[in-house]
């Protein structure tokens, strides 16, 4: 957890409450991503969509998993954060929050590109805990980076319903 | 006679100086001797003096420096041997535990590779060759280090693993040994559980092991630092145990097998120090245990280990089993009166120190997280058994394993710590 009580709260909130939780359809990559020191894992779908002017939209990315609180709490920010978003923008919070982790709390997060993901600024002081915060965010990047190629080839069909 | 009389555990710890230190501004409460001990001073002084006074290389050089390093790694080796009733020749010195439980693994994938060239010239290592049809034995609560090995083999070889599962409890369904058969070549088993502090009856094991001729290995790594271990009674035919976890160095581990055991394995690693007779085309090896000592050993490392064996039996290992079982009294009574926590590993009788937990609606890295920012160092996770954890209906567990230099007041705080979780994250604070 965070020493700040507020960045608790939030963590909290989103463990309690997760955003988005549980897996949807359509989604073009199902990825499962674990953390083998402690045993985490989780399930994770993205659908992504082209819109009139061929950019690419994040239009859901759902998940289901075990683990604990900062891994789940952050697959929650990761899905309120990054929905809607264009790849290219979304790509720009997965980037910010993973150099947040790594910063082992030097760096002052910015609230407008990563939201929540700004409660989990004290959890980089913890090496042993940044592995459970990018859980879903490497997940995250690996489906997408497997269903861009889907999308833009418009080799969807076949996987976007169960 | 009179009751044994209990470890001076303030005494003890003036010799742990690190147990002073204060983490996250609170004062260190170390509970995680499982995965590793603290080193007493007299640890790192055997092994500083060593540097200090005799360093060489053993085993070679005729000079005066080289004598005293050579009797001084083969003193500790007989030292260590002693600690478990054992003979020094019997004595491996490995890197760790699981490069102990590799080097016999390797007879056996090693064995079967010779005789398939027709080069196996260990005589007896006959025994070691596996073929489709064979079977090896293990158990549902073992660390990985007992258990991939063994896959390993398997997979080289076409031999098949199986395992004897567990009760709901957490210890060995015993209810069918008939898994232990004609077909059986190697048993391999834990002796203390390292996550379910389980100690497992050895004797019923070894009858049934003993019955269809296969070979006995028991994994000692919980068990040699916390009780008295005498490999003789035993009857087992190796045991392996890590340096680290009995007060002693990283960096060394112990492999003990019968002569006879030894004798007809053929090397592990290869190279100096390991040899008889070597040419250009081919080579003879020594006698145990140099044969499995190739290149130049951990020498300060055997003599940290030899003087923590030292430290140990002037404590007595009787009564450091006795303190222990009273830690582990208190552990379990005190974690398990508190609502929403369940111990996952069995009660009292036949049962070691090391206790795991789980809170009801809270995951182990948040009790750990909450623990460790109140100073209490505990290890949470599958702690390298991951099928052991998976049985017993868990994804991961927090674990707490005390030693010589934990005392009432410890459980105390770890208990206290458990019961904050739990009120952090039911929302009852």
């Amino acid at each position: 957890m965070s020493d700040d009580p507020l960045h608790q709260e939030i963590i909290l909130d989103h463990y309690r409450h997760p955003r988005g939780r549980g897996l949807r359809s359509p989604f073009e990559v199902q990825v499962h991503h674990i953390n083998p020191t402690c045993g985490d894992e989780i399930d994770l779908r993205v659908h992504l969509t082209q819109d009139a002017a061929g950019r690419v939209v994040v239009s859901d990315v759902s998940y289901d998993g075990q683990g604990c609180s900062i891994s789940q709490a952050s697959a929650s920010v990761l899905a309120e954060q990054v929905v809607g978003l264009s790849l290219g923008d979304a790509l720009m919070v997965q980037q910010g929050f993973s150099e947040l982790m790594q910063s082992r709390g030097t760096l002052t997060p910015n609230e407008d590109l990563l939201g929540d993901g700004i409660a989990f600024a004290g959890v980089s002081k913890y090496p042993a805990r940044v592995k459970c915060a990018l859980l879903a965010w490497m997940a995250w990047r690996d489906a997408v980076s497997q269903a861009v190629d889907v999308v833009v080839e418009g080799k969807s069909d076949e996987r976007n319903s169960e | 006679m009179s009751a044994v009389a209990p470890l001076d555990v303030a005494r003890i710890r003036e010799d742990f100086p690190i147990l002073c230190r204060h983490v996250r501004g609170m004062p260190l409460i170390y509970l995680d001797s499982g995965a590793t001990s603290q080193k007493p001073l007299a640890v790192l002084d055997a092994e500083r003096d060593f540097y200090l006074t005799c360093n060489a290389a053993v085993h070679r050089g005729a000079h005066a420096l080289a004598e005293e390093a050579t009797d001084a790694y083969e003193s500790a080796r007989a030292r260590i041997a002693a600690f478990i009733g054992a003979q020094a020749s019997d004595m491996v010195f490995t890197r760790n535990a699981t490069e102990a439980i590799n080097l016999l693994a390797y007879a056996f994938t090693n064995s079967t590779d010779l005789v398939r060239n027709g080069a196996l010239t260990t005589v007896g290592a006959e025994r070691f060759v596996l073929a489709p049809g064979d079977e090896i034995v293990v158990t549902e609560m073992e660390h990985h280090a007992n258990l991939v090995p063994w896959q390993e083999v398997c997979a080289k070889t076409g031999a098949t693993l199986r395992w004897i599962g567990l009760t709901d409890e957490g210890r060995l369904d015993l209810s069918d040994l008939s898994i232990i058969n004609e077909r059986t070549k190697v048993v391999s088993f834990v002796h203390q559980s390292n996550i379910l502090g389980t100690i497992n009856p050895v004797a019923t094991i070894v009858a049934a092991a003993r019955a269809v001729g296969a070979l006995v290995i028991l994994d000692a790594c919980q068990s040699v630092p916390h009780m008295p271990v005498d490999v003789i009674s035993l009857d087992v035919d190796a045991i392996m145990w890590s340096g680290h976890k009995m007060l002693g160095p990283n960096g060394i581990g112990c492999l003990w097998a019968k002569a006879s055991v030894l004798e007809s394995m053929p090397p592990f690693i290869s190279g100096g120090s390991m040899i008889e007779i070597v040419t250009m085309e081919s080579s003879t090896y020594a006698p145990p245990p140099q044969r499995f000592e190739a290149g130049t050993p951990m020498t300060a490392q055997a003599i940290g280990l030899a003087a923590a064996a030292d430290y140990l039996t002037a404590l007595g290992m009787d009564r450091v089993h006795r303190h222990e079982e009273s830690l582990t009294v208190a552990m379990l009574e005190g974690l398990g009166s508190i609502d929403g926590v369940k111990i996952i590993g069995p009660g009292m009788g036949d049962r070691g120190s090391a206790v795991s937990f789980v809170v009801e609606g809270v995951h182990p890295h948040d009790v750990g997280h909450i623990l460790d920012s109140r100073g209490v160092a505990v290890r949470v996770g599958h702690h390298c058994a991951w099928p052991t954890v998976r049985r017993m209906g868990v994804p991961a567990t927090t674990r707490a394993t005390p030693y010589i230099y934990n005392d009432m007041d410890d459980i105390a705080a770890l208990v206290d710590g458990v019961v904050a979780a739990r009120d952090f994250y039911w929302g009852t604070r």
